[in-house]
């Protein structure tokens, strides 16, 4: 029987093709058209062809100096949370009770993170953590330790990472209570026949199957951590100085604080790249590893 | 290596007070193959279970070899257990997989090695050793589970659980007889639970027939044949199974409910309770004289046919001979030396 074929077909894609152009392609021309323009306001605008792009890229100018450092901040800030936050969301996951009541409450205390809005969590710790009325930031004081995450960046750093491994480490728990719960009995009881310790099994049975989970659960908080905004501009601004201004604060400043639009344009597009590269990296070693594995 | 003996043991779960298991007294002997037989649900795995120490019995206890084992845990008690889903660590290659109980018990490298190199020969996997586990077939991962229990040289027993419920059934003839040559290889105690009476017969020297929590008979394969001490037994071994006939038994008569009398190889007393005639279907052939039936369908079996039959209103399997046709008043042959009287489901015991 021959393939029936009808170029009419085509049409049926136009609802998508219209959805995908609305959503994304617009958007994106947009800011692919200001990256290439510079504008002195009235709405007039002067062709600059790759200008801002050399600009951004090279780190002996302004901007390019500028957009590095917020860079390797983001980076920093990005590789501090995975640190922390996935060997704890194994560690608690690990402990979370496997049946019983325990199981949902447990599971329940721990959503209640994930389920606050981002400028909610930022307002929480802004006030939490105030040298003068917060109840960590007085309490840490009050132990004689001096804390102020107004003023010293160090002080700014450890807030900003605190509030994310609180709000997002319970990400990580409940994928890796998933893909725990996901290992049949009859492995731990293998185990037990084979006389092997705790650490064995963990390393044995527990790490290789949450192997995929803990893939999804790197990416997710890798983009999340790297595109932070709402929570550190809510609770430090991105100070004291620029201690705490990532890669989304700066462009927001030079967006709508400057008003540069060409700059931020240019800006937003190495950015999403970058985003890209590193996930479409990540997640190409994750499953060729895994595939390697299964040949 | 090691013989298993039960005192008094029995098993209820938490929050019952009925038994899973009901008290038993129970030796298997050192480098036996037992299987334990019965449908899910009997209590079969829990009491492998018990062997290996993953459940603690409510009552009674267990011995190894004259020593009591039953606070003792898993880890100490050196039995291996082949699961009914295979077990195989996925990062590790089978040699690592075969090594991880040495390892984790300390053994030297080079011994271990050695043992290992052995255990891959006797189980036909030498060539593949440094495979990723992951990989591998059911049936290959079964192998490195059982693998796993016979590279320690001190294992007190094999435990299998059903072990092949997954795997294809032209990879269980070839498993199952690789099993049963291991076992005469390896002198060691294995046990064997399934609900496939198949597996069970082709693999054991001694059979124990459970049933609702209850050791209903331990027996050689052909005692459970020949003899099956509860009309569980009967049905449940052999397919299809022994046929039960209610009657009347007084000295060596036995009068159907039909009021069709049966002469018996042997004498019996009194019996009290519900009184059965059990036959095989192997031993009551369709045939011109004997008891009057109705045939209601003919079965071809291949190798021979098993005609269903109505005798008094009970239904009967009866053999039909080879190159016979149903005949137009077809009666009911039985040998009479394969006749037993069950009353309330146990074999009576005759006289002569």
């Amino acid at each position: 029987m021959a393939k029936p074929l009808d170029n009419r077909a085509w049409f049926l894609v136009l609802p998508v093709v219209a959805l995908v152009a609305f959503s994304a392609l617009i958007p994106v021309m947009t800011v692919v058209n200001y990256s290439v323009q510079d504008s002195f306001g009235n709405n007039e605008f002067f062709w600059n062809g790759t200008g801002w792009f050399k600009e951004l890229l090279d780190p002996s100018t302004d901007l390019g100096g500028r957009f590095f450092d917020a860079l390797w901040r983001t980076l920093l800030f990005s590789a501090i949370c995975l640190a922390i936050e996935v060997p704890l969301g194994i560690g608690v996951a690990l402990t979370l009770p496997r049946r019983g009541w325990g199981v949902a409450a447990s599971l329940v205390l721990l959503a209640l993170p994930l389920l606050i809005p981002w400028n909610v969590v930022g307002t929480i710790w802004q006030v939490f953590a105030r040298r003068d009325i917060g109840l960590l930031g007085a309490a840490v004081n009050g132990l004689g330790i001096e804390y102020n995450y107004a003023q010293t960046p160090l002080a700014a750093w450890v807030t900003v990472v605190a509030m994310d491994v609180w709000h997002w480490t319970s990400l990580v728990v409940l994928l890796c209570y998933a893909g725990l719960r996901a290992i049949p009995d009859a492995y731990y009881q293998a185990a037990k026949v084979d006389g092997a310790s705790s650490w064995a099994v963990f390393r044995a049975i527990q790490l290789p199957k949450m192997q995929r989970v803990l893939t999804i659960a790197v990416l997710l908080r890798f983009m999340d951590s790297f595109m932070i905004y709402t929570e550190p501009f809510v609770v430090t601004g991105g100070g004291p100085g620029n201690a705490t201004t990532f890669l989304s604060i700066d462009l927001v400043k030079i967006a709508l604080g400057q008003f540069d639009l060409g700059k931020a344009a240019a800006m937003s597009i190495v950015y999403n790249l970058i985003v890209l590269t590193v996930c479409w990296v990540f997640f190409a070693t994750t499953t060729r590893s895994q595939s390697e594995a299964v040949q | 290596m090691a013989r298993i003996a039960f005192e008094r043991l029995a098993h209820g779960y938490p929050g019952s007070s009925a038994y899973a298991l009901k008290p038993m007294d129970m030796v298997w002997e050192d480098a036996g193959a037992y299987a334990l037989l019965g449908p899910s649900g009997c209590g079969k795995t829990t009491l492998l279970n018990i062997v290996s120490g993953l459940l603690r019995p409510r009552e009674g206890r267990v011995l190894f070899d004259g020593q009591d084992v039953t606070g003792l845990s898993t880890e100490r008690r050196n039995v291996a257990q082949v699961f009914q889903f295979p077990v195989v660590y996925d990062t590790m290659t089978m040699r690592e997989n075969l090594a991880f109980p040495l390892r984790n018990r300390g053994v030297p490298a080079a011994a271990a090695r050695a043992r290992v190199e052995h255990v891959a020969g006797l189980l036909g996997l030498s060539g593949m050793l440094d495979r990723r586990a992951r990989n591998l077939g059911a049936d290959d991962k079964q192998k490195i589970s059982l693998g796993r229990g016979l590279v320690r040289d001190d294992v007190a027993a094999i435990l299998f659980d059903e072990p092949l419920t997954v795997i294809d059934p032209h990879l269980k003839w070839e498993l199952r007889s690789r099993l049963k040559e291991l076992h005469r290889q390896v002198p060691v105690t294995m046990i064997y639970v399934t609900h496939d009476q198949t597996e069970a017969l082709t693999f054991a020297d001694r059979v124990v027939v459970m049933s609702e929590g209850e050791v209903v008979q331990v027996g050689t394969p052909e005692a459970l044949f020949d003899r099956p001490a509860h009309t569980f037994v009967g049905h449940f071994i052999g397919s299809p199974g022994m046929n039960f006939l209610p009657c009347a038994v007084e000295g060596d008569t036995a009068t159907l409910a039909g009021g069709h009398r049966v002469g018996l190889p042997r004498g019996y007393g009194a019996l009290a309770g519900k009184v059965e005639l059990g036959i095989r279907p192997e031993f009551a052939a369709i045939a011109r004289d004997g008891l009057p039936v109705t045939v209601r369908r003919v079965e071809d079996l291949g190798r021979r046919r098993i005609a269903r039959v109505e005798l008094d209103g009970v239904p009967f399997a009866a053999t039909l001979p080879e190159g016979m046709a149903v005949p137009a008043e077809p009666r009911l042959a039985l040998d009479p030396r394969r006749l037993h009287v069950y009353a309330d489901g146990r074999l009576a015991e005759g006289e002569g």
